[in-house]
Formats: C-alpha cells, structure tokens, sequence
C-alpha cells in the first residue's frame, strides 16, 4: 500500500477502499520501522496526523467532496511552521519551540485535507546540499545508508524513497528540492518565486527561497503543486495570477514539436561520468518523442555560484538576526549579571552550526560598508545577467535541461569541511534561483559505475511550470516504460527482505 | 585579505560569541571563499543594472484594515521568559 | 558633572549656527504599518502583536497602504518631489526592542525628497521668514517599548533586567529630514521651534497624525553645529533626541549652543555623539558614546516589491491637500484684524488650530484668542504640557465664552470652569453644575446681600448717597464676597446705586 502513488492512494481513499486513517497508520509504522536508519524525521505528530485523517474519513462518509489529495500522508520540511508542532529548522536555536501559527502552505494542505505526518530533517536553516549540517544528525540515503540524501531538504527527499510518506514539502534557494531529489530518485519541483507562498516559510535568502512539492512521480507533484500554489496577501512577493495548468501538463506525455534547450554551459568538466551518460541517454529519448534539440549558451552561468554565494549569505546574515534568545527559542547564559547583548552573543555562538555561522559572518561581510558594491551590488548585477542570458535562451526554446546535480549521491563525511567543494553541488541548479524562474528534476536512471540514481533538470520560463510537467511526464512514462516500472521499484528494502 | 581581527569585527557585528579557534579557522575559509565569489566583479560592468527582485512586481499593498492579534499567551508562548505579560530579557546596554 | 555654557549673546557675537532637524512621526493609521495589528495607544502590553510585529520565523511583511497615502501626503504638503519608483531598505542592527534585529525602512530611495518649509519668527525687525529645506521623507517601522526593571527605577543603567512590550513595534513612522539650515543666527532655536510647530499644524492639518510629542506620536531630534563667526567652516555637529515639546526644541538647540561655544573657546572639540536633553534642568548630556560609527549593512528589503506611485494618484492626493497654515495665518490675520504681534504669540503658543476650531464653533474670535493665549496657556505652561495637550477641547472653549456671554458665568467664574475641566471633571456644564457655579442673578438674594453690606459699612453707603460713587467699591466689595463671586459685579453695582438713590 505504502508504495503506491498518491494519486492512487488518494483514488482508494475517495472510493472508499481504504481509510485515511489506515492509510497514515501504516505510513507511521513504516517511519517506526525504518526512520532509526534514515532518520528523515525530526518530529512525528502521529496523534495530529491520525486525527486529521480521521476528519477526512468523517468527510468521506458525509459524502463531502475531497480535494484530488485528500487523506494521503506528507512529510513537511522543517523549516516551515505549523501552529504548535515544533519547528527547529535543523537547528539548535529552536530547539523546543511551537510556532503560534500556521505557515499559508500549512493551512492549503489542512484544508485539502492532506495528512502532515510529522517534520523532516534538513542542514541547518536550509543551508547545505546532504543535509549533514543538520544540529539533529544526518539524514541517510535509502539507496546507501552511508551516503547523503541531498540536501538540504534531504529528510523530504529521503522520507519518499524509504515510502515513508508519498509526498513531501520542500524548498528550493539554491537546488534543495532539486538536488535531493536527483540523488533518491526522486521528483522535485522548484515552482516559479512568488508561486508559492513563502508566508511561514523561515526565511534562508528571501529573494531565493521557493517552496515546492517533491514526490515519487511527476503527477503526484503536480497535484500537490496545485494545491499549495497561488496568490496569498500575506506574501507580496507571490504572483497575483492562476497557478499554470499543471495537471493537464503532467497527463499529456507528448513533447512532439517541443523546443528543447541543452545548456553547454552545464555538464562537461566536474560532471561524473556516468550521470552524463544517463543525461545524454535522456536527450535521445527526448528526440525520440519528437522534441526538437538545440544546443544553447548562456554565458553568465559561470557566474552563478559566486553570486549565489553572495547573494544568499548576505540575505541570511539578516534573515537570521532574529534568532537573538529574547523572544523565542534557545536562550544561553542568562545568569542575571549578563547583559542582553552578551546573552545574544552566547546563545547565537551555541545555537548556531558552523555553517549557519560562516554564512553570517560571510553575508555580513559582503554587505558591510566600503564592500557593499563590489561584493552584494556586483552579484545583484550578476542577477541580471543571469536573467537576460535565460531571456534569450527562452526566445529559442521552450525549455532547457541539464543533469540536476554533477554527481550521483557522495558519502556521509566526504565533503564535509571544504565549504567551497560542497558548494559545487548547486551549479546547476542555482541560475534557476537567482533568475526566479522554475524547475524541476526527476530521476533518469542508474549511473552505471555506482547504481546511484541520476536526476535531470527541466527549466521554463517564470509562470511557465506546466511546460517542466509536460516535459518530465512524457520522459517518466517512456523511462518507465524503457525500465519496466519506475526506478523506486529498485530501491532497497532497507527491513532486510524484499519489499 | 581576511585578517582575524576582520573576522571578529564581524562576529562583533553579528552578535556571535565566536571562539578563538574558530576565528582563525574562518578566517582562513573565508579568504579562500572570498577569493573565489570575487570573480563576480569580473562582469558586473557600470552598464548593468542590479537586479534585487526576481520578478519585476511592484506596488503590493494591503488596505489599512485591522486583522486578529495573537492572544498575550501565545505571543509569549515560546518566549524564555516572561513576565508582567512582557518579554523578559536580560539587562539593555545601551542609550539613556 | 555639568559642562561649562557660554553666555548667549557671546556665542552669537562669535559663532554662527547650523541647524538639521530629523522628526519622526506615528502616523494614525488603524493598523501597523507591516501587519493587520491595532495601533491603539495605551494598550495592554502585547495584546497588539501578531507574528509579522514580533518577528517571528517564517513571518513576512505587507504594506499598508493608507501609510503610503499618508507619506506622500506629507511630502506633497512640504513640497517635496514624490519618487517615481523606490523600494524598502533593512537597517541592520542588534536592540532588544526591534523583533527583527534590523528595521524595515528607506535608504537611498526614499519616496518623497527635495521639498522645503517656511517657516516665521518674529525677530527684532518684525516677522521673517525663514525657508528650512527638506532633504527627505522616507516610511519606516517603530520599535517596542522597554520597561527597566531594579536597580534605580526606570532607568536603563543598573536595572537588573528589561520587560518588553511590541504593541508599539511596527506603527508606521515617518522620518522627515531637514537639510542643514544655516544663517538663523540667534534666531537659530525659534526657527527650530517655528519648525517643529509649523510641522505639526501640518501635519495635524493633513489628518494623518495624532502629533501628540508628550505620547511620542511627534519625536525630534535637533542637531547644531557652530562654526566660527566668517570662518565658512562647518563645525561639527551634535544630535539631541529625547527633545518632547516644542518649548524643549527651542532650550535644547540653545543649551548645545551654549555649550559648543564654550567648548569651542576652550579650544577643546566638539564630539560628534548622541545628546539626551532632560526637560527638568534644560541641558543635555552624552548619550552612550560609540566605539565604532555603527554600520548599518543597508540593502533592499526582499520581502517587499518595490513602490511607484502612480503619477495619476499622487496628484489626486495633491488636490485634496488642505489649505497650507501659512496661507491660512495670513487670512485669518486679516479676517480677525489683529497685528502681527498678536498673530506672533497665538502661533508661538501652538494654539492657532484650536483657536481656529474655537472660532469655528461659534465663538467670537477676540474671546477664543484671549483664553487660549491667557488663561489655557499659563495653565499649561504651570504643567509643563502643550496647550493642546492640557486637557481643554475648542469645544469646552466654545461653550464657555457661550456661557459668558449669555450672562451665565463671569469671567471668574469661567477660569474656575477651566480648571475644573483641566482637572478631569467634565465639560463645561458638568462642572458648572458639580460645583455650583451659576452666576446669582436672583434679585432677591442680591438685594439681601446688599442690604446687609449696607448695614455693615454705613459709612460708605453714605458717601454713596453724597454721590460719591468710588465708594461703592468697598460695597460691591462686600456683596461680591458675601455670594462667593457667583455674583455679577456689574448686576451688583446697578442694584447697589439704585439703592441708594443714585
């Protein structure tokens, strides 16, 4: 049962062939049975999820209409708040606290009637690409419990390749649907900025930040995607407009006559090989379909990384000045005799990881007077680069690709301590978050040399994320095809036997 | 480039209580760092303009309509101390 | 401990002024500026807070746009430009009262700039006008208040610990920087204060403001520097806050005149620092110095887009702008008929607008000048309030002159109802009724009073009915004393010399 789709899942439960109820008990007794190995769950809230599957049951039998997700269990990251369940955002400065409200993606999914089964493990305020950074321990791969699931929504990610919930909760500054996703197997879709509400969304780098749904199969994302997206007055940077057609994308399977833009700038030197392979294995099936492929360039992407790495920490180092031990969350060495400035310095020196700290000092650095222009100012022109080499991209194709990430899945421990090795993770992924257009990965195969999964990276225009559903639909169901089922069904068990 | 005395100004700035040892050892991070984001100034031409919001929207406003509070008890509910319905925090340095 | 202070007229004889003025002003919006929360003053402690105000994770900002109206408004009304486009800028910073630990607020875009203000002082040859030019208006948010808690009472150095209220924490301020005024000379703290009072009456003018500087709804901070008499070198300057009254403007640009000039002659340098002004001794003392000029890491604020005001809209507020307060000084001037001088004083007192309303209610507008500027003034001045703030509406004034005028009370009387209604116990009629203050025009008790006045001093009475009429005076005297002054004296002498026979 656990291993269906959500939409199946969401079909039994509308038809009455099983309960929500059943449906979440057996999804909490899976994460009994497996999450002391992934350690995808920071928190648990069997009791709220139980009950809230039972409201939906209660529905079903008043014979209300259910929402296309009704009753299916989710994991949500934790960095996004829901009014009294903790939230630490991976991090020790939060420990213990209940936010006093609901995130607005919360409140959608509550009122879809979407099941949340607890919050899931991600580096500290989202920074980091394996989820190491984590104050609460690493998230394991399901695929090989020594290695990384991604990060930094690697909990997410890893919570749907260990069939602990079929749907997930992510966010995307810099690739952290999109990476973890490439690297389980997984679907993840960073939706255009302002698509989604970033209100109740713990803020990393507020002009990067996007929420987004991630999933074992492309329509499962786009049901969800449907759900959580659209207009909210809380968010003034979200996009007044409908969220773009991506159901009906999902279910097309046709890319005949479509442009698609391969961009030289990413692959090549530092991607593995095999994960070329099974990308340039992805272009033919794509020419296959009909597509049109055309090799484009976009020049500025070189800069990408650096700028992101501008951009982001200078944002956080204000972002997170909040976290200061006065009116939420950890306080350390209040001992009377301490002023609240030292109080602040105390609790945010012991409340925050090493890379959280590195950001800050980073970010406050780049945005400190006599430096503001050449660092901060010159990667906000970086931006527009970014932006206008994607414009021009855009005139040629409908949408472009890459390989997700330059490497399959890395051991626990291998990179960590060399800040600038761990960053090249998100060089593929980044341009889509500086430029706030949208993207989505989904999984292409197996490299050859370590039986890892590969993600492949679809990218559209701003408001155009259908076309990354009509796209990624019609290569799932001609790789599932090609595999005979889809790739999770080579997934290890991780109970011993076979699943 | 990054000296340690750099980096403990902005911890200063920061309001982190950073250890010794971890000053030297981000100072030496943040050179290498620094030194790889820079390339950023390589293109970052007078003849380009800065981009600080993704999507060019402008003139997001709310009508001026008072909305629910938080109750004083779950304003204060995660709050390390509390007192008089106030947020207790220690001793302010500061202006008088 | 106190610094030494140069004699006024030396430090003009030696010095010229600069002023800058920077005032910040709670705009009387029904929500904050960021969030839906009430902004109701005196409020219990946090009951007005929700997730945006206080900073919580995950919250966002979103605009109010009334504030925006109100800032353009503003602008419009100090003839400033209005930006065609402009964003919001965080103000990093670390203080306990600001949830988020950096203000959202204006850097270099600010939404209104380049505008000027007139102002007038009466000066040794008569009225001039001074024009104090405006560098900028710019949007941002208040900060909590903190409590003090041990230690000596109230004061931040040597409490124990701080008790935090946000209730205050997100009301739309409006900063309105001046550029730096020079050639004021010794006029320099009357132009302040011609200033800040002129602001206010525009401000209270544009509705958009409670301008209450005793609630803190009106704040100053007054800047001056001194530069040697011809030398044209820009001394250095320092910032007085914690300036609440338009009185405290003008003492407090005076005190650091004095004191600079002293330093100056000293040949010692003045520091460039934050002064508090302390409104009992009238002199300022240093604020916390800082050991590094702060650095502030300005940059624009991502959760918000940014501001371009339709051009359509900034003008259909310009049209709606009131007449301005100068225009109107100078019509009422002639309308009432008074000379400058008297113009001169109802303005320094800060009571044009109310007597305006006075008028407006009906009131003659000679009687509504005089209890404004005479009685109402002293009495707040005794308090050490505003005149606005002391208690007494247009309205009561109205009604008191009513109540004169129809016969009901004598001027007497009236100031007692002025202090009754100063001390809290109604309006005019309440306290005329509480404490019994009806004038007794009841012949018959009069007559009485009369007769026995008559009885105790036949002396007089008899000088009197020689038609020696200055007599009467000790019997009026009497009568007056006899009806605890609710009589009328002039109703009393009528009756008296009738009489008498005369």
């Amino acid at each position: 049962m656990i291993t269906q789709n959500a939409s199946e899942m969401a079909a039994a439960v509308a038809a009455g062939e099983i309960t929500s109820e059943a449906l979440t008990q057996a999804h909490l007794s899976r994460i009994a049975e497996v999450d002391e190995k992934v350690h995808a769950f920071l928190h648990v809230d069997a009791e709220g999820a139980l009950a809230q599957a039972r409201a939906v049951d209660v529905a079903r039998a008043k014979g209300e209409k259910l929402s296309p997700l009704a009753g299916v269990p989710l994991a949500l990251k934790d960095v996004m708040v829901q009014k009294g369940v903790p939230t630490t955002c991976g991090s020790k400065i939060l420990e213990g606290w209940r936010p006093p409200y609901d995130a607005t993606v919360v409140t959608k999914l509550k009122n879809a009637g979407v099941v949340i089964l607890g919050k899931t493990n991600m580096d500290e305020f989202a920074m980091g690409s394996s989820t190491e950074n984590s104050a609460y321990g690493p998230t394991h791969n399901p695929w090989d419990l020594t290695r990384i699931p991604g990060g930094s929504g690697g909990g997410s990610s890893a919570s749907l390749a260990a069939f602990e919930a079929p749907l997930a909760i992510g966010t995307d500054t810099g690739g952290s649907i999109r990476q973890p996703a490439a690297v389980t197997g997984t679907v993840g879709v960073k939706p255009t900025y302002g698509g989604v509400s970033r209100y109740g969304l713990v803020a990393f780098s507020s002009s990067l930040d996007q929420a987004g749904p991630c999933a074992r199969t492309v329509l499962d994302a786009a049901l969800l995607h449907e759900i959580i997206g659209g207009h909210d007055i809380y968010d003034s940077t979200s996009i007044d407009a409908p969220v773009p057609p991506v159901v009906t994308a999902a279910k097309m399977r046709n890319v005949k006559g479509l442009r698609i833009g391969v961009v030289r700038e990413l692959g090549g030197e530092g991607y593995q090989a095999g994960v070329l392979q099974r990308f340039n294995e992805s272009v033919e099936v794509l020419r296959g379909l009909g597509a049109e492929i055309i090799e484009v360039s976009c020049p500025h992407f070189e800069y990408a990384l650096p700028a992101y790495y501008l951009i982001a920490p200078s944002e956080c180092s204000s972002n997170l000045a909040r976290f200061d031990a006065m009116r939420f969350g950890l306080r350390v060495g209040d001992d009377r005799a301490r002023s609240a400035e030292e109080v602040m310095n105390l609790t945010r020196e012991a409340g925050f990881g090493p890379e959280v700290k590195r950001r800050i000092i980073l970010g406050t650095y780049a945005l400190s007077s006599g430096y503001y222009d050449a660092y901060y100012g010159s990667a906000q022109k970086v931006r527009t680069l970014i932006i206008n080499d994607f414009n021009a991209a855009f005139a040629q194709v409908d949408v472009l690709i890459s390989p997700t990430s330059p490497t399959t899945a890395f051991k626990i421990g291998e990179k960590a301590d060399d800040p600038l090795a761990m960053y090249l993770n998100d060089i593929a992924t980044i341009p889509v978050n500086l430029a706030g257009n949208c993207a989505m990965s989904i999984p292409c195969g197996l490299a050859p040399e370590d039986g890892l999964p590969v993600g492949l990276q679809i990218i559209a225009p701003a408001m155009a994320d259908d076309r990354l559903y009509r796209v990624g639909g019609a290569l799932e169901a001609a790789f599932n095809e090609a595999w005979g089922g889809p790739l999770m069904n080579k997934a290890p068990s991780l109970t011993g036997g076979v699943r | 480039m990054i000296s340690r005395d750099d980096v403990a100004h902005l911890a200063q700035l920061a309001r982190i209580e950073l250890e010794a040892s971890e000053i030297d050892h981000l100072a030496g991070q943040l050179e290498v760092i620094l030194g790889a984001v820079a390339r950023v100034q390589e293109v970052a031409g007078a003849d380009v303009a800065p981009t600080s919001h993704p999507l060019p929207l402008k003139n997001v406003f709310r009508p001026d309509v008072i909305r629910p509070s938080l109750t004083p008890e779950e304003a204060l509910s995660g709050a390390p101390a509390s007192e008089e319905q106030r947020f207790r925090v220690p001793q302010i340095l500061g202006e008088e | 401990m106190s610094e030494a202070m140069l004699d006024y007229d030396e430090v003009i004889a030696k010095y010229e002024p600069t002023l800058g003025l920077e005032v910040h002003v709670e705009l009387n919006t029904n929500s904050k500026m960021f969030c839906g929360c009430a902004t109701v003053f005196g409020a219990e402690p946090n009951t007005q807070v929700c997730p945006v105000c206080l900073g919580m994770p995950g919250s966002l900002p979103f605009v109010n746009e009334r504030a925006i109206e109100s800032t353009i408004l503003i602008g419009l009304a100090l003839n400033c430009e209005i930006a065609t486009w402009c964003r919001f800028a965080r103000k990093n910073y670390f203080y306990p009262d600001m949830p988020k630990n950096f203000q959202i607020s204006q850097y270099d875009e600010p939404i209104c700039f380049n505008g000027y203000l007139d102002v007038e002082v009466e000066t040794d040859d008569g009225m001039r006008t001074f024009r104090v030019e405006i560098e900028r208006v710019h949007m941002e948010e208040d900060t909590g208040k903190s409590l003090h808690m041990g230690g000596a009472t109230g004061r931040i150095h040597g409490a124990d610990y701080s008790l935090l209220d946000y209730n205050r924490a997100g009301i739309p301020l409006v900063e309105i920087v001046t550029k730096m005024v020079p050639g004021t000379e010794k006029y320099a703290p009357l132009v302040a204060k011609a200033y800040v009072a002129e602001l206010r009456d525009i401000l209270r003018s544009l509705g958009v403001s409670d301008v209450k500087m005793e609630q803190g709804s009106l704040r100053c901070d007054a800047n001056v520097s001194l530069s040697p008499r011809g030398s044209g070198v820009l001394g250095t300057r320092s910032e007085t806050k914690n300036v609440n009254s338009l009185r405290s403007v003008e003492r407090a640009i005076r005190s650091e005149m004095q004191r600079h000039a002293a330093r100056l002659d000293d040949g010692l340098k003045v520091v460039q620092e934050t002064r508090h002004f302390h409104e009992d001794s009238g002199i300022t003392t240093s604020g916390r110095s800082k050991e590094t000029a702060e650095d502030y890491r300005y940059f624009p604020e991502p959760d918000l887009v940014p501001i371009a005001p339709d051009p359509a809209w900034v003008e259909e507020l310009r049209a709606t702008l009131p007449e301005r307060p100068s225009v109107v000084r100078a019509r009422l001037q002639k309308e009432w008929n008074i000379a400058d001088k008297e113009m001169a004083s109802m303005v320094n007192a800060g009571v044009l607008a109310v007597v305006m309303e006075t008028v407006a209610l009906g009131a003659d507008s000679t009687k509504a000048r005089s209890w404004w500027v005479g009685e109402i003034a002293r009495q707040a001045n005794e308090r050490g309030v505003e005149v606005i703030d002391v208690g007494v509406t247009p309205a009561d004034v109205a009604r008191i002159v009513e109540l004169v005028a129809m016969g009901e009370l004598t001027d007497k009387l009236a100031r007692q109802v002025v202090d009754g209604v100063i001390a809290g116990e109604g309006r005019p009629d309440d306290v005329v009724a509480t404490r019994g203050l009806k004038v007794v025009s009841d012949d018959g008790a009069l007559l009485l009073a009369i007769a026995t006045a008559i009885a105790s001093d036949a002396a007089a009475a008899e000088k009197v009915r020689g038609g020696n009429l200055n007599a009467a005076g000790a019997l009026i005297g009497l009568v007056m004393k006899a009806t605890q002054g609710q009589a009328d004296a002039a109703k009393v002498r009528e009756l008296l010399l009738k009489e008498l026979g005369q």
